[in-house]
């Protein structure tokens, strides 16, 4: 009998095994396309039926990151020989483009990943940090029209955004603050922060307020039991509420679109721009994606351990 | 020198009315015990004191001096809760480190090695120090928490039910060596609970509440002989007191529907003229059973208690309890006969619940 349930029982490990080995090959599958899209030379990545093996590249990523001219003619031997491999690779792929010289001319991606990053990382600190301070703000103490206030900051995220992106871009516009950082950032910050008051509000009411009375009654004043009690016990909410922050902020993609252009252009709306006029260069595009993705994977990544324990907190905490 | 006065104390919450008018007044180095069932006030009163609510109306002296404005920290008092009372995350150490760091003692390496060193070797937790929080077992983290109240030499300490989370025996130990602590410190102890053996045993003076008023204050050996009302009376005491209602007629109570009659005698009999419908209470020790009394009874319920056994006798629809020694042999539904200590019967009012001594006085 027992032998029976412990070979029933291995076998249900096995196909749980097999279960998840095949969701994840679902989940995994789009992210192995753009990532060897983003390593296919140019016409392999177009080919159909599908290439599975071939001979990986960077190029694309050469293309993403520098900029070259179309040539009218073929380079002479002696500027050909004079160019770096990346670029006689690139010629040799079959394009009719070349960078001469030395000088590395960046393309605008860096400057439009890097907008991505400031932005995303002070509107998440800022949404954040505020969110957590009133959250802790409606937790403590008795506030009047506590739930009517309440309510009103949860029903900011009651109409889709895009409802409001003329009228925004139309106030952005008589402030100054289209295709600014700090447009984007005060954009963002507001989407997130209801959404970063309601999960601390959810979190810090799980502190027990005993905690910070001792601290009060030990001669600490509230802005230091605050900051000495409340936030490493909520740090777990804090990590959470930072990954979902920075996912929305990063991914944003209709007002950055609608709101900035150039100086402030983030990466979600520049990296279709790269379709261009010509041919799509969806190598290029692939590697300007993947490079994209890094960052929130890296984030949620080094969050893992807080990030289960925060979206299973109520559960598990007794 | 920190005597505690409560002036006319009210607290609102919202429509909620914790407290109304109340009056304390806590001697220096008293310990201090506020007895009451859940929802009486006794946890608010203490928050009060420690500066952590403010007072709707009336005035908190401590040594004198209006400590309304004041907040928790300029109180100089120290609260001992009964959970929750650890810094999480830090060391047995750092939990009586804590109080000391604060900007208003900021006291020296030296200074805090020191104070840490007392109060573990007081509370013997030396062992401890360099433990989580997390791993410590109730006793333990009750020790630490009076422990990080210690380490302060705060003027008064506040103590929220701190055994009650304790298991019988553990809370047994911990009262006297909280009462031995209190003698060592000389300090002023306020300690709420709703448990009376704890209020009996630790108090030097007890405060007895219900529903947000003071019902009486006074010794513990006070407030057990002569408890204000049936509340009390019933409050403090176990086993608890018998109330019986009935009639009082030529100093003799007919306790009714009409199944026995005892004499009462005492300060209430002789001062009440006042005849008619009246609650007789007796405690279980002043209920004699022996063969020559005067009233028959059957045995209801017997329950050993070691040292005594305590009965509940039988009178038609009346039930009421006696002590009697533990070598007596009795079974359920024996015959036995009863009388009282007439002198030891309480006389309260019917309606009111009042004790007619004290409605005299």
């Amino acid at each position: 009998m027992a032998a029976v349930s412990s070979r029933n029982q291995r076998f249900g490990r096995l196909v749980a095994i097999l279960a998840i080995i095949a969701v994840t090959l679902v989940f995994l599958s789009p992210i192995y396309w753009i990532a060897s899209t983003a390593f296919k030379p140019r016409n392999v990545a177009t080919s159909v039926p599908p290439t599975v093996l071939f001979q990986p590249e960077v190029t694309p990523f050469v293309k993403l990151f520098t900029k070259r001219v179309q040539l009218k003619q073929p380079p002479t031997p002696e500027v050909y020989a004079a160019a770096p491999w990346w670029e006689k690779a690139i010629y040799d792929g079959g394009e009719r483009i070349l960078k001469v010289g030395n000088d590395v001319q960046l393309s605008q991606y860096p400057n439009r990943f890097l907008n991505s990053l400031i932005v995303s990382v002070v509107s998440t600190i800022l949404a954040v940090g505020m969110g957590t301070i009133t959250a802790y703000g409606f937790s403590r103490f008795r506030i009047k029209g506590e739930a009517d206030l309440l309510f009103f900051i949860l029903s900011t995220r009651m109409l889709p955004p895009v409802v409001v992106a003329i009228p925004m871009f139309l106030m952005y516009r008589s402030f100054d603050l289209t295709d600014t950082h700090l447009g984007l950032i005060i954009l963002y910050t507001a989407f997130n922060l209801s959404f970063s008051v309601w999960l601390m509000k959810g979190f810090i009411d799980e502190i027990p307020k005993e905690y910070e009375e001792a601290a009060l009654v030990d001669g600490y004043t509230r802005m230091q039991a605050f900051f000495k009690i409340v936030l490493p016990e909520a740090a777990t909410g804090i990590a959470a509420t930072a990954v979902f922050c920075f996912i929305t902020a990063w991914n944003e993609y209709a007002f950055a679109l609608i709101m900035t252009n150039r100086r402030a252009q983030t990466a979600p709306p520049f990296i279709p721009s790269q379709i261009g006029s010509g041919l799509p260069e969806w190598t290029v595009i692939a590697a300007g994606t993947v490079l994209f993705l890094l960052p929130v994977a890296i984030f949620t990544f080094l969050l893992r351990n807080h990030l289960l324990r925060g979206v299973t907190f109520g559960a598990i905490r007794k | 020198m920190a005597r505690i006065q409560l002036d006319n104390i009210s607290k609102v919450f919202g429509h909620h009315t914790a407290l109304e008018h109340l009056d304390l007044d806590v001697a220096d180095g008293e310990f201090f015990v506020l007895l009451g069932p859940t929802g009486a006030g006794k946890t608010t009163t203490l928050r009060l004191i420690a500066g952590l609510e403010k007072p709707t109306a009336g005035t908190i002296r401590i040594s004198g001096l209006d400590v309304n404005s004041w907040g928790p920290a300029e109180r100089d008092v120290a609260l001992v809760l009964q959970q929750y009372s650890l810094y999480p995350r830090l060391t047995v150490r750092e939990n009586l480190a804590f109080p000391l760091k604060s900007r208003i003692r900021n006291a020296s390496a030296d200074e805090i090695e020191t104070r840490i060193a007392y109060a573990a070797r007081t509370l013997r937790i030396e062992h401890l120090l360099d433990r989580k929080t997390d791993r410590l077992s109730g006793g333990e983290m009750q020790r630490v928490s009076i422990g990080r109240a210690i380490v302060r030499e705060p003027r008064v300490f506040l103590m929220d039910e701190p055994l009650s989370n304790l298991d019988a025996k553990l809370r047994e130990t911990m009262r006297s060596e909280l009462k031995d602590l209190q003698r060592r410190l000389g300090a002023t102890f306020i300690f709420v609970t709703h448990d009376q053996v704890e209020a009996m045993t630790m108090g030097d003076r007890m405060a007895v509440l219900n529903n947000g008023h003071v019902i009486q204050v006074g010794k513990p050996s006070e407030v057990y002989n002569n408890p204000r009302n049936t509340f009390v009376a019933s409050f403090v005491g176990s086993p608890a007191i018998n109330l019986l209602h009935g009639r009082l007629a030529n100093n003799r109570a007919v306790v009714t529907p009409l199944t026995f009659e005892l004499p009462v005698g005492g300060a209430g009999a002789s001062e009440g003229a006042k005849e008619g419908a009246m609650t007789f209470g007796i405690r279980p020790e002043d209920v004699e059973v022996a063969s020559g009394a005067p009233v028959e009874a059957r045995i209801h319920d017997v329950e050993n208690h070691g040292i005594e056994k305590i009965v509940t006798l039988r009178v038609g629809d009346n039930l009421l309890r006696a002590s009697i020694p533990a070598q007596t042999e009795v079974k359920v539904e024996d015959a036995v006969r009863f009388g009282w200590d007439p002198e030891k019967v309480m006389l309260f009012d019917a309606a009111t619940g009042v004790n007619l001594r004290h409605e005299a006085a």
